[in-house]
């Protein structure tokens, strides 16, 4: 377990291998499910942006739900609980780095569980797992 | 195909009327699987005869196929029209996002027809065409500008194309071409000129959808094959390193490097601008077109101060590629990476195709040396090597302020059957040459390829290997081996897969990764849409014209070794007979 992190932006070449990646975690293609963005830092020549649920130790999008949908998760961030989601997105529009995505079709949101798919795509090793921040920091 | 994919959604644009349409295709899918096959159908059912490619009938297709937003380097885009600069068939790949961004935005392909009264561009989200005005983006200096102010416009960072014209293709150049995510292009054969005919100025396009495969395991087992065989694959380790670039000195090393306009194969300063010393002094960054881990996009990253303030630099990221260093360096004799990629870049700031652009350059000087024309319309010393000039001769094109640079600006055979020079005009087909003086089989190829470019068939591959091994094969040998392999990419730029990953996808791999996608087909067939759909951009091309006992061979050509040897004209036209005796008929094998 543990956390995606991004290890070194800058070895990012945009190919966006980790969002396809984490949408085939649902037996889909396309990106319709991704978790993961990556796009350019204001054109291509600028490099990229690369946004991915932080894992926090704190997670305000948990204590924004009005229906208590999120919960902790052990090492960092949240799971989702969707029977309780009511698809209001304060979670989206409270997340400081918009790494709360959005399932258009269910309209509910799709949260980053950390399971690794992305990393092991990454060809150039972006990304990373590494251990739960720990409180506070 | 699978039930619901909106893969074979067609989305009609018609910009006289600012209307828009989705017409649902599933017949032209099926059989023709998507990119090349249903955009050559499109095209031929669109395109009225003897329509003008300026005109708004001529219309523009963009397609994709059913692996695009599934796969791995199913990552380009198919665009069809017909061409401003060879007056037949039109047809150009690009990558970038716009593959995926079409597939996900829940679009099979996209027909634009007719011409606005104003410059427009098109905002296509979710179901909804945006006819946006582009009167201030129109005339604007700087195709990066008109990227940028897009880009802050407009939704979908990440999961969007922004196809768009530089002044190249407002003004018509027929060899303008239309720019994706700054530094892929859809180059050859002048769709930036269809763009600005129609004064269309850009499209932008983004989607995010889902896409359903058969069954998600065996989905998941066929990614990780491909996946693991491209991120291993020597060959894409070499894109990814050097790029194509590193075919520079590759190709100067075996004397087939066109240089001074084909007087020479062999550059001696090549290795100044050889893909090794890019890496070395100037890669800045490298980058991906969407769903491609092999990355080939190299930028080199250019610093110059201003002279009136040297502690004020501009730092400009400018992308290269071998056939741009082939074109406005070795073909201009211009050795110095940073004279080069001042070039280079402003090829992409005014939207030329660079390879057009140096071929007419090159054109231009001899033309100059050997007194067909004069300073009198050229306004400019032209010679080889010196860059200066050529940039001021580049921006000349584009503004055609005389009958000389309008007819320049209509490539070299046009311009060559007005000044004289043919001989030394090289373009096949109508389209300038790429940079393989290789052998017969490059050659043949040029004149017999669909779209008269290196990618069609692929001989000077064939020629590479004539002279390390095989030896040289006879012409009725090398004529099949082209039309298989021009037969064979047609089916790969249908799904739509970047030629760099032929060797990844075997007919094998396509069959496996068409049938998780709900194609159940069998070799044999997959071959036989491959004949058939190189047969319907024959057809056309006939239909528009096209004579393949007409095609000029220029002698230039015929006097400079290969490394084969001489060619000889009644080889290649040998070759030229043989081949079409063969793709136009239903049953060659």
């Amino acid at each position: 377990m543990g956390r995606i992190s991004v290890r070194d932006v800058n070895l990012c070449v945009g190919c966006q291998s980790c969002m396809f990646a984490c949408s085939r975690r649902f037996g889909e293609a396309g990106l319709g499910r991704s978790t993961i963005h990556v796009s350019s830092a204001g054109g291509v020549e600028r490099g990229f942006i690369v946004v991915v649920c932080r894992g926090c130790a704190d997670p305000p999008c948990m204590r924004v739900c009005p229906t208590d949908a999120l919960e902790k998760r052990a090492d960092g961030g949240v799971i989702l609980d969707p029977k309780k989601c009511i698809g209001c997105r304060s979670c989206a529009e409270t997340c400081t780095l918009g790494a709360i995505f959005w399932d258009e079709e269910n309209n509910k949101p799709l949260i980053c569980v950390h399971c690794g798919l992305c990393v092991q795509h990454c060809p150039y090793s972006v990304l990373k797992i590494e251990p739960t921040i720990a409180d506070g920091k | 195909m699978i039930a619901g994919d909106t893969l074979s959604r067609v989305l009609h644009i018609d910009l006289t009327d600012r209307r828009f349409w989705v017409e649902d295709r599933p017949d032209l899918f099926e059989n023709y699987l998507g990119g090349s096959g249903v955009a050559s159908n499109l095209l031929t059912q669109e395109c009225p005869k003897d329509a003008d490619p300026s005109g708004p009938e001529n219309p523009i297709v963009f397609a994709v196929g059913p692996l695009n937003g599934v796969f791995p380097l199913a990552s380009k885009t198919v665009a069809m029209f017909k061409s401003p600069l060879t007056g037949n068939l039109g047809e150009s790949h690009a990558g970038g996002r716009s593959s995926v961004a079409i597939r996900l935005a829940g679009y099979g392909a996209i027909v634009v027809k007719g011409s606005s009264a104003t410059p427009v561009y098109l905002s296509i989200q979710g179901e909804k065409v945006n006819f946006r005005v582009a009167s201030v983006l129109w005339g604007m200096g700087n195709s990066y500008t008109v990227g940028r102010v897009i880009r802050e416009r407009e939704p979908g960072s990440g999961l969007r194309t922004i196809m768009r014209i530089g002044r190249a293709g407002e003004r018509l150049v027929s060899y303008a071409s239309v720019i994706t995510e700054t530094y892929r292009h859809f180059g050859r054969l002048g769709l930036g000129a269809v763009f600005g005919s129609k004064r269309l100025k850009a499209i932008v396009i983004s989607g995010k959808r889902s896409l359903k495969v058969k069954d998600p395991q065996t989905y998941r087992e066929v990614y990780k094959e491909i996946f693991e065989s491209i991120t291993k694959s020597p060959a894409m380790k070499k894109y990814h390193e050097l790029g194509t670039a590193m075919n520079v000195n590759v190709l100067n090393e075996s004397r087939s490097l066109p240089t001074r306009n084909l007087k020479k194969t062999f550059f001696e300063t090549a290795d100044r601008i050889s893909g090794e010393k890019f890496a070395q002094n100037y890669l800045g960054r490298r980058a991906a077109c969407s769903h491609c881990p092999a990355s080939c996009i190299h930028l080199a990253t250019l610093r110059e101060p201003y002279a009136f303030d040297p502690f004020f630099f501009k730092t400009t990221m400018i992308s290269y590629d071998y056939e741009l260093i082939y074109a406005l360096g070795s073909m201009l004799e211009v050795s110095s990476a940073s004279q080069l990629l001042k070039l280079l870049d402003e090829v992409e700031v005014e939207g030329l195709d660079a390879i057009s652009t140096g071929v007419a350059l090159a054109w231009a000087t001899e033309a100059q040396e050997r007194g067909l024309i004069s300073e009198k319309e050229t306004g400019l010393r032209l010679s080889w090597g010196d860059w200066e000039i050529y940039l001021k001769a580049i921006r000349m094109i584009v503004e055609q302020p005389n009958d000389f640079y309008s007819a320049l600006a209509k490539g070299v055979d046009h311009a060559s059957s007005k000044y004289g020079g043919r001989d030394f005009a090289l373009a096949f087909g109508g389209n300038e040459m790429p940079g393989y003086h290789t052998g017969p089989a490059a050659y043949i190829g040029f004149l017999t390829g669909a779209r008269h470019s290196h990618l069609d068939s692929a001989g000077y591959s064939l020629d590479q290997e004539a002279v390390s091994s095989k030896g040289l094969l006879p012409v009725e040998e090398i004529v099949d081996s082209l039309l298989a392999e021009e037969q064979w990419r047609q089916v790969l730029s249908s799904l739509v897969i970047c030629f760099f990953a032929r060797g990844n996808y075997t007919p094998e791999v396509v069959l496996r990764s068409l049938s998780t996608v709900g194609y159940d087909l069998d070799q044999e067939r997959l071959r036989m849409i491959g004949r058939e759909i190189l047969r319907v951009k024959n057809k056309f091309k006939i239909r528009e014209g096209f004579n393949p006992q007409a095609l000029q061979v220029p002698k230039r050509i015929l006097e400079t070794a290969t490394p084969l040897g001489n060619l000889n004209e009644a080889t290649l036209r040998k070759g030229v007979e043989l081949y079409f005796a063969k793709a136009l008929t239903k049953s060659n094998e």
